[in-house]
């Protein structure tokens, strides 16, 4: 309901504390985690706005204005890659390629899976038979054929299509799911009361079977969403994500290979950064979904 | 249970013969003919023998042709030849088998021996802080990729301490010894992820267990705790286990193409990047298929041992 229309909606004052209780169950690491990632995505966001932040692909040494494989200091926080660049400015650009991988992969993995995974876990038959095998087939199907095919055959590596790429890949969990929950959903009383009193089939569907089966999708979405991460992750480090110089943390680790003997920084980094994100991510998912189920229980 | 098996054989079938098709097509997408692999561009000036290699090969088929006739040979073993190297790509497959196949029979070893007794702790001392810091690094460790702990592990064992080699690999025929040295940082890199995966699985499974009926009372019997946990707990949740080892086998797959890139080795892995990056199209076609294979018939393989010991589902048929 619109707040704002209701008279008898609380002040803003007022709502302010259900935050704070909110947050006042979060055990304390979890309380750390959610920092960390409204850290990292208001970094991402607004990484041209922060004040003093370096070019990410300037490379001072060309210019006789820095070094390269410095260790961290007061002109450069996190110290320069092995082509002088900036580590810090790298981390907080990388982190868009990261959280963009991951949010693509979500809202096409809950769309698109949310929806044809409530339909035939409602529907049955035919129709569920149909997509699940289509489902097996690209679960059995190497993602990374897929990628190099569609990257060749484009001739380009950027975010969209990397993004794209990744995202029709995560439907298929999302599928299974939302399958999985709509199946379940399907034989409870309301469902069998809607169909009782002659609601079309469609109603049925988007009024009473897949608002149940969302919350369960957008728990699992947080977990999936780290998953995503740790896999663009990797493909960067194969040198199979985004083209350089963009960078990706991956890509940052990879590179880094090169002088590891001589300089581990900018190989620590990118790590740390995609560790904690990745951590952050299945902390805050893994106590979004206790939180759901001692509700669902209490009821 | 007949019909079962026979359901799920045929799925299997149709799974696979969905990927190899998919695969073929998308590998035929490609930019670049083949024939410039095959003949040298200097030597293309002889259209006559451009031509006899372009019919030898099967170039000038229409698509579904070449794909009927390339799953005749595939069903019997044979998989074309790499046009790169023009070596047979079964053959290939067969010498890198070794390498890929010996890594994950490692890492799950490592994994499953570490996870068990981290699991068994977790769950008989439930909400304690063992169990809190157990879960906790779980938790942790799940969110470690291959390459970061690949990367951490060169860097302490093999740049610092020079225990183990950084990158290579010497095969088990030539030095076990050898072999064990080159297989262990890569296979602890894997196992990160799936030790975590295992001790969440063996306590979660556990902890429901030691609730039961049969636990209360072997306990009033006097027996050791020990002895109930290995004995009359651990067993029924080595099931669940076993299946999430097996539903693990495509994301331990995924695995070895980065750890085999980072440590150099001569896996599948590394031979299907390497093939992508070649254009060798008959070379990704082949392993394509023949991981996808593997994948399948070991996801298969998972419901038909749950078949076989759990008697509810095959009441259910």
């Amino acid at each position: 309901m619109d707040t704002a229309l209701d008279p008898a909606a609380p002040t803003e004052a007022a709502r302010r504390p259900w935050i704070r209780r909110f947050v006042s169950k979060m055990p304390w690491t979890t309380r750390f985690c959610a920092s960390w990632l409204i850290v990292i995505v208001g970094a991402a966001v607004f990484a041209d706005l922060i004040p003093g932040l370096a070019d990410p692909n300037y490379q001072g040494f060309l210019f006789g204005d820095g070094v390269t494989n410095e260790g961290p200091s007061l002109t450069h926080f996190l110290g320069t890659d092995n082509n002088s660049r900036d580590i810090l400015a790298r981390i907080v650009y990388g982190a868009r390629v990261s959280l963009i991988v991951a949010l693509a992969a979500v809202f096409m993995g809950v769309v698109f899976g949310g929806f044809f995974g409530s339909m035939v876990g409602f529907v049955r038959g035919r129709t569920d038979s149909t997509v699940m095998a289509v489902v097996d087939v690209i679960l059995a199907f190497p993602g990374l054929v897929l990628l190099l095919t569609v990257v060749t055959l484009l001739g380009r590596r950027d975010l969209v299509v990397i993004a794209t790429v990744i995202g029709f890949l995560s439907i298929p969990p999302y599928t299974r799911v939302a399958r999985a929950n709509a199946l379940s959903i399907s034989r409870r009383e309301f469902v069998t009361a809607a169909r009782a009193i002659g609601t079309r089939k469609r109603t049925i569907l988007f009024r009473e079977v897949i608002p149940n089966v969302l919350p369960t999708l957008l728990a699992y979405a947080m977990v999936n969403a780290a998953v995503i991460i740790l896999l663009e992750g990797a493909l960067a480090f194969l040198g199979l994500s985004v083209e350089p110089p963009t960078s990706s943390w991956g890509t940052m680790v990879n590179a880094s290979r090169v002088d590891l003997q001589i300089n581990v920084w900018p190989a620590i980094w990118p790590s740390l950064a995609l560790v904690f994100t990745v951590y952050s991510l299945n902390n805050v998912g893994d106590w979004l979904r206790r939180l759901r189920s001692v509700r669902s229980a209490a009821l | 249970m007949g019909s079962f098996i026979a359901t799920r054989l045929v799925r299997l079938v149709a799974t696979l013969l969905a990927v190899s098709f998919l695969t073929f097509l998308l590998v035929n997408l490609l930019p670049g003919d083949a024939i410039n692999a095959l003949i040298p561009i200097e030597a293309q000036q002889d259209q006559e023998y451009v031509a006899q290699v372009r019919a030898e090969w099967g170039l000038d088929d229409p698509m579904l042709v070449r794909y009927g006739k390339w799953l005749g040979d595939a069903v019997r073993g044979d998989l074309g030849d790499s046009i790169v190297t023009s070596r047979a790509v079964s053959s290939e497959i067969a010498h890198r088998i070794p390498v890929t196949g010996e890594l994950m029979i490692v890492t799950v070893i490592f994994s499953v021996l570490l996870a068990v007794p981290l699991g068994v702790m977790s769950a008989y001392r439930e909400g304690s802080r063992l169990d809190q810091f157990i879960s906790g690094g779980a938790q942790f460790a799940l969110s470690v990729p291959g390459f970061v702990a690949g990367l951490l592990f060169i860097y302490v064992f093999a740049m610092k301490l020079g225990w183990f080699p950084a990158t290579g690999w010497t095969r088990i025929s030539n030095s076990i010894s050898g072999n064990l040295m080159t297989v262990t940082l890569p296979a602890l890199s894997l196992s990160v992820i799936e030790v975590a995966v295992y001790t969440r699985v063996v306590r979660s499974d556990l902890v429901t267990t030691l609730k039961e009926d049969y636990i209360l009372s072997a306990r009033s019997k006097g027996l050791k705790d020990g002895f109930i946990l290995f004995r009359h707990a651990l067993r029924p949740s080595s099931l669940t286990l076993i299946t999430v080892v097996g539903l693990n086998i495509g994301l331990l797959l995924g695995g070895t193409v980065v750890v085999e890139f980072l440590f150099a080795l001569p896996g599948l892995g590394k031979r299907l990047l390497d093939a992508i990056f070649q254009r060798d199209f008959m070379m990704v076609q082949g392993i394509t298929v023949f991981v996808a294979m593997v994948y399948v018939v070991v996801n298969t393989l998972v419901d038909l041992v749950y078949l076989v010991v759990d008697p509810r589902i095959r009441k259910a048929d």
